[in-house]
């Protein structure tokens, strides 16, 4: 097992400007009276509020996420290799911090609630002074956090989050998400399985009872069914079950070929496991062989199915064994620090603080509505998905979706995807009042 | 009718766990008093025994292969399993069973844990409010479990059955059924077998040995075996020891179905103590029964037909199950009067 | 009851309202001045208060506090939504919605005593939580939680003429935005004067007299009876029921009033609130700052939340930072020990804190500052051992 060497040195210089020490806290005013908008920074720094689950089911992929991040830090402040920012499309950042200013940053622990979420990152607004917050693992999660930014007046950049919702129903005009959505996934998903299983499918699903569950069935089924597969039963499972036998045994005399299981975390390690092991793998139904299928896929998560994962289809965000510029670059500069190829989880991490980073540079203001106008419609290369833009009207990334499949003969602990196709961009687009909700005015906190 | 007889299945060895910890659970509660939110935790530990063992006999030498880089451009690791170099196919195969033979470490590691555990903090809580009891006790729940979580990581870690129990078992065929149309994975049948071979030992322990009297009878009343000369302390000592090896055999011989991961004590917990409440407390067989029961009404209320009629149902059936019962037995299926009351 | 305070109640609640209104000076130095920590600090204060009215009097440990909490937030933010943005209505909503729920969910749950009473209050909480997340997701808005729109009717408001344009209203008391915080730097410090926070501030002062007026009642006397022997209780012909579920529905009125002002000041509901977990941290505060005393519960909620928000957030640069005086090597290897304690280490430090207050100070967090003052006082050469309110709360463990 690979040990985290985190470079005390490097990381000290990084927050050292945060100081928000224990002998010595509040030791700068983070909002002057003349502010003109929320946590104006008036020193030689920019404190940016990274708010990852570090408790919970969830903690792993937080720890990565707080890796990316202060990887990302790091390259902003010039320190390390640079990582992405050689190979990204727009060229202001130049490694001297943003806006002349050392990037800062602190850190708060979400523990995959909405409420110690929402309670963190106003800690890191009202007291640390973060302009910007970003990070979360879930939609929930990402949800609340975002209408949070979007009342007190900072942007927030989301982590991974992949319900319509995050830029749909509820979207925001501070909030921002370079993640995939339900939609992109159904939409790039189902020509492939169509190429691998025919058209003529019965699919059945085991959905998470909760909202992003609801959504994922939904796009699946939505895709699925235009391509002529029949949905034979989509079943409500409740959150955290841990054992799934209950709903696994219905499947197996119920005609259907395919199993859709549209849980994520630990819900999808446990159901995916056992649904393999009552068989349903190598099983045959109506002549034709048993197909499962796990439409987000998370490289890190799937290490918990073991074997289950071997051969089953999903979607990711990117995956570190892409070959173009962006990704080895990260993929180079991330595994020489810490041993380890990054997650999807990192990935998209990193690419929203750079984003912001480089959105305040070309803005010359870290004031929300000057950052978010030069984020709306801003395309640009080199972070590892090909062309992307950042769409105006809901803030969305829309860029190529990956399809994977857990591959059969993996080399090492990290190399348990491989992947099938790359969806590109055109095909996962779709106009942005489908998801309705509406964005509002940027609110500065001012 | 298949499906029927498939959920029963389903609910038999979902019970059997239920039933382990909620033995183990009733035990300390009969004998000792103490209200004990660790039990899950123990749970937790059991199946971390057998993510202990499968990680030292899964030991890989590393070695450096210069020729070939990693895409992120240092070399190449190549690993293999120490077991595997030494003993060849033998070495596979004892990795291969490394679940159940964590079941023999478990045992004796679990016996020292909650001896540790009953000597150096629950006995101090003895005559301590219930309060008290679970304040201490959750929060060395939170240790444990932080403990656990700083050294294997938060993920959950696959612990997959021997290749041998990996298949399904088709037995609608000896009921009159086509065949594949009842079948069920061999590990889960075990399991369940398991679980009754653990609780009848548990049983015969109780009941056949003087030990086991001794135990019984201060369980009836504390002071009175007391009196009679009789050193109960360490007694109950050994009794925490078999409880903590209960809830740690029912872990570690789990960890096939569900992946461990260093909070699944907690998720455990609730139910478990719903499951000794219904079974009524301090009762034995009641905690078994409870067990039992609840797994299988689980089952049938995540049935399509059953939730079609009454939309999530299955989210709350065991609470819905634990508030009729306490309403219309006021002490559980089995329970004794005045045990807990207070 | 008597309208007569004793001098030391009266003294207590003066040193209260003063420490409670002194909030931002006290507490910025140790980092948690800042609003949002205020406000939970006073309002999962009122929520711990009202448990041990519960809990700390009658001995009857309810494990699904929660639920009433969550159903106070559920209604504060449905009467933004359909009403009005003043928090009024909405408390009122809150605890009444909070009062209702807990007579129903305490009348069957008080017909059952010790643990299986605690169990049934448990089920139900379990079953709302399980229930607003999934199946009632109309209601509640499920995992993502129930939020404002700028489209809600907001009739009240509408009626009076009250627009808030397209951007998302604030939750204000007549023209007092709840969100609102004035600045000053004090000795350098910068310290920040919310609005919300003080009307959870008043409120909580409010709840602090009123359950303080409660424990010395001969209702509260009656409660402890409860808790001391029920049998002997009902052998002299007296029915307990009444009184205990009375003491239920006014701790379910303030779980509501708390989760009515988490609404208030921070206008989402979500189903997590209703969860056991929740339900246990109220458990976990009023004993930690030490059951059936008037103040422990309030300090209890303070110190768990203090460590939810503040230690959580320590990570190695700031750990590196603290030890800067210090040697590398030694700075390198302090951090490593630390590390493992604060950031995502907090949960452990939390749990051997429980474990380390139980264990030395079985009265909780009272009890160690009683022990405190006696000694002080011993080696003042014997003056008075500490005030009645002690020694009557002494009396009540």
């Amino acid at each position: 097992m690979s040990k985290l060497y985190v470079n005390r040195r490097g990381l000290l210089k990084g927050t050292a400007a945060a100081g928000v020490g224990l002998a010595a806290p509040t030791i700068f005013t983070s909002r002057a009276w003349s502010a003109e908008y929320m946590n104006e920074p008036t020193g030689d720094t920019v404190t940016l509020g990274f708010n990852v689950p570090q408790t919970g089911a969830y903690a792993d992929e937080g720890a990565d996420e707080l890796r990316a991040y202060q990887l990302a830090v790091e390259h902003l402040n010039g320190e390390g290799d640079g990582g992405m920012l050689s190979t990204f499309s727009s060229k202001e950042l130049k490694g001297e911090g943003v806006n002349g200013k050392k990037v800062a940053f602190v850190t708060g622990d979400t523990q995959t609630k909405s409420d110690a979420a929402r309670a963190s990152a106003k800690r890191m607004i009202e007291k640390d002074g973060a302009v910007m917050i970003t990070g979360g693992s879930s939609s929930g999660v990402a949800i609340a956090v975002q209408g949070l930014c979007q009342e007190a007046g900072v942007i927030f950049m989301a982590g991974l989050t992949h319900s319509n919702d995050t830029t749909g129903k509820d979207k925001r005009a501070n909030g921002f998400r370079h993640f995939f959505n339900t939609e992109m996934t159904g939409a790039a998903l189902a020509p492939v399985l169509k190429n691998n299983f025919g058209s003529d499918r019965k699919a059945y699903h085991l959905t998470a009872d909760y909202t992003w569950g609801w959504s994922q069935e939904g796009s699946i089924k939505k895709y699925t069914e235009e391509l002529g597969w029949e949905t034979v039963a989509a079943v409500r499972t409740p959150l955290g079950a841990g054992d799934f036998s209950q709903y696994i045994t219905p499947v197996l005399n119920s005609g259907a070929d395919v199993l859709v299981l549209n849980h994520y975390g630990r819900d999808m390690v446990n159901s995916l496991t056992q649904a393999v092991q009552f068989g349903l793998r190598d099983k045959e139904v109506n002549g034709k062989k048993f197909a499962i299928v796990v439409p987000l896929f998370s490289r890190l998560m799937a290490q918990g199915a073991g074997d289950a994962i071997k051969g089953i289809f999903g979607s990711t965000n990117w995956h570190w064994s892409l070959q173009d510029e962006g990704s080895k670059a990260f993929v180079k500069s991330f595994g020489q620090k810490y041993g380890f190829p990054p997650s999807q989880a990192a990935h998209t991490c990193y690419c929203q603080t750079i984003l912001y980073a480089d959105a305040c540079q070309r803005a010359g203001s870290f004031r929300p509505s000057a950052v978010g106008a030069a984020l709306e419609g801003f395309s640009f290369d080199g972070l590892g998905n090909g062309p992307t833009e950042y769409r105006a009207a809901d803030h969305q990334c829309f860029k190529d979706v990956l399809v994977v499949k857990g591959k059969e003969n993996p080399s090492s602990n990290y190399d348990l995807l491989e992947v099938v196709e790359i969806t590109p961009r055109a095909q996962v687009e779709y106009p942005a009042e489908l998801l309705g909700g509406e964005l509002g005015p940027y609110n500065d906190g001012a | 009718m298949d499906e029927i007889l498939l959920q029963i299945l389903n609910g038999l060895d979902k019970g059997g766990a239920y039933a382990l910890i909620a033995l183990g659970l009733t035990i300390i509660f009969g004998t000792l008093g103490v209200v004990n939110f660790a039990h899950g935790a123990l749970f937790m530990l059991g199946a971390f025994c057998a993510v202990a063992v499968k990680a030292f006999l899964g030991m890989e030498k590393v070695t450096l292969d210069p020729t070939q880089t990693t895409a992120w451009g240092t070399p190449m690791e190549i690993r293999q399993p120490y077991m595997e170099a030494w003993f060849g196919e033998f070495g596979r195969l004892v990795v291969d069973f490394s679940v159940p033979f964590s079941v023999l470490v478990a045992v004796p590691v679990m016996l020292i844990v909650g001896i540790a555990m009953e000597r150096g903090l629950i006995r101090f809580f003895y005559k301590r409010p219930h309060a008290d009891q679970i304040l201490v006790t959750f929060g060395l729940a939170i240790v444990l479990q932080e403990i656990i979580k700083s050294f294997f990581g938060a993920n959950p870690i696959p612990q997959p059955a021997p290749e041998a129990a990996q298949g399904m078992i088709d037995f609608g065929i000896a009921l009159g059924f086509d065949a594949g149309n009842v079948v069920y994975p061999a590990w889960r049948l075990i399991y369940f077998l398991f679980s009754l071979a653990v609780i009848g030992g548990v049983f015969a322990f109780l009941q056949l040995t003087t030990f086991g009297m001794v135990v019984r009878a201060g369980m009836a009343d504390r002071e009175t075996v007391g009196l009679l000369g009789i050193d109960i302390d360490r007694r109950f000592t050994v009794v925490f020891g078999i409880a903590a090896v209960v809830a740690g055999l029912a872990g570690a011989m789990y960890t096939p179905i569900l992946s461990p991961d260093y909070h699944m004590g907690m998720d455990f917990l609730v139910l478990s103590f719903v499951v000794v409440v219904v079974g009524g407390m301090g009762s034995l067989p009641g905690a078994v029964l409870a067990g039992f029961l609840l797994g299988i009404l689980q089952s049938f209320a995540s049935m399509n037909e059953v939730k079609d009629i009454f939309p999530g149902i299955d989210q709350i059936i065991i609470y819905l199950i634990a508030v009729v019962i306490l309403l219309v037995r006021p002490r559980g299926l089995l329970g004794r009067k005045g045990v807990m009351e207070h | 009851m008597s309208l007569t305070m004793n001098r030391n109640d009266v003294l207590l609640l003066i040193g209260f309202t003063i420490v409670v209104f002194a909030a931002p000076f006290i507490f910025t130095p140790i980092g948690a001045g800042y609003p949002d920590l205020l406000q939970k600090f006073a309002i999962f204060g009122i929520f711990a208060l009202g448990f041990n009215i519960l809990f700390g009097l009658t001995g009857y440990l309810s494990f699904g506090h929660a639920a009433f909490l969550g159903v106070g937030s559920y209604t504060a933010v449905w009467s933004f939504k359909l009403l009005s943005m003043n928090p009024l209505p909405a408390i009122f909503f809150a605890i009444l919605l909070g009062g209702l729920f807990s007579a129903v969910i305490g009348y069957i749950s008080l017909r059952r005593s010790g643990i299986y009473f605690s169990i049934l209050t448990l089920a139900f909480a379990q079953m709302c939580y399980n229930l607003a997340y999934s199946v009632l997701t109309p209601i509640t808005n499920g995992e993502t939680g129930l939020q404002l729109d700028q489209s809600d009717p907001r009739i009240l408001d509408t009626a009076a003429g009250i627009d808030y344009g397209a951007a998302l209203p604030v939750s204000n008391f007549f023209g007092i935005d709840m969100n609102s915080t004035v600045e000053t730097t004090l000795f350098g410090q910068t310290l920040q004067f919310n609005s919300g926070y003080y009307f959870c501030a008043v409120l909580l002062i409010l709840c602090f007299f009123i359950s303080m007026r409660i424990f010395r009642s001969p209702f509260g006397l009656m409660l402890r009876a409860v808790k001391s022997n029920q049998n002997r209780m009902s052998y002299t012909g007296l029915n307990t029921k009444p009184y205990a579920l009375a003491a239920f529905i006014i701790s379910g009125m303030y779980a509501g009033l708390a989760g009515g002002l988490m609404a208030v000041t921070d206008p989402l509901a979500g189903a997590e609130r209703m969860q056991w977990t929740a339900s246990g941290e109220v458990v976990l505060m009023t004993i930690l700052g030490g059951a059936g005393t008037l103040l422990g519960p309030v300090i209890g909620a303070g110190v768990i939340k203090y460590f939810e928000n503040i230690f959580s957030s320590f990570n190695e640069g700031i750990l590196m930072q603290a030890y800067s005086f210090l040697p590398e090597t030694l700075q390198h290897a302090l951090v490593s020990i630390s590390s493992l304690f604060v950031g995502e280490g907090w949960h452990l430090t939390l749990g051997a804190l429980f474990m380390l207050i139980v264990i030395f100070l079985p009265g909780g967090l009272m009890e160690g500052f009683r022990r405190i003052r006696t000694g002080i006082s011993r080696l003042m050469g014997g003056g008075k051992s500490g005030k009645a309110s002690d020694r009557a709360s002494a009396a009540a463990e």
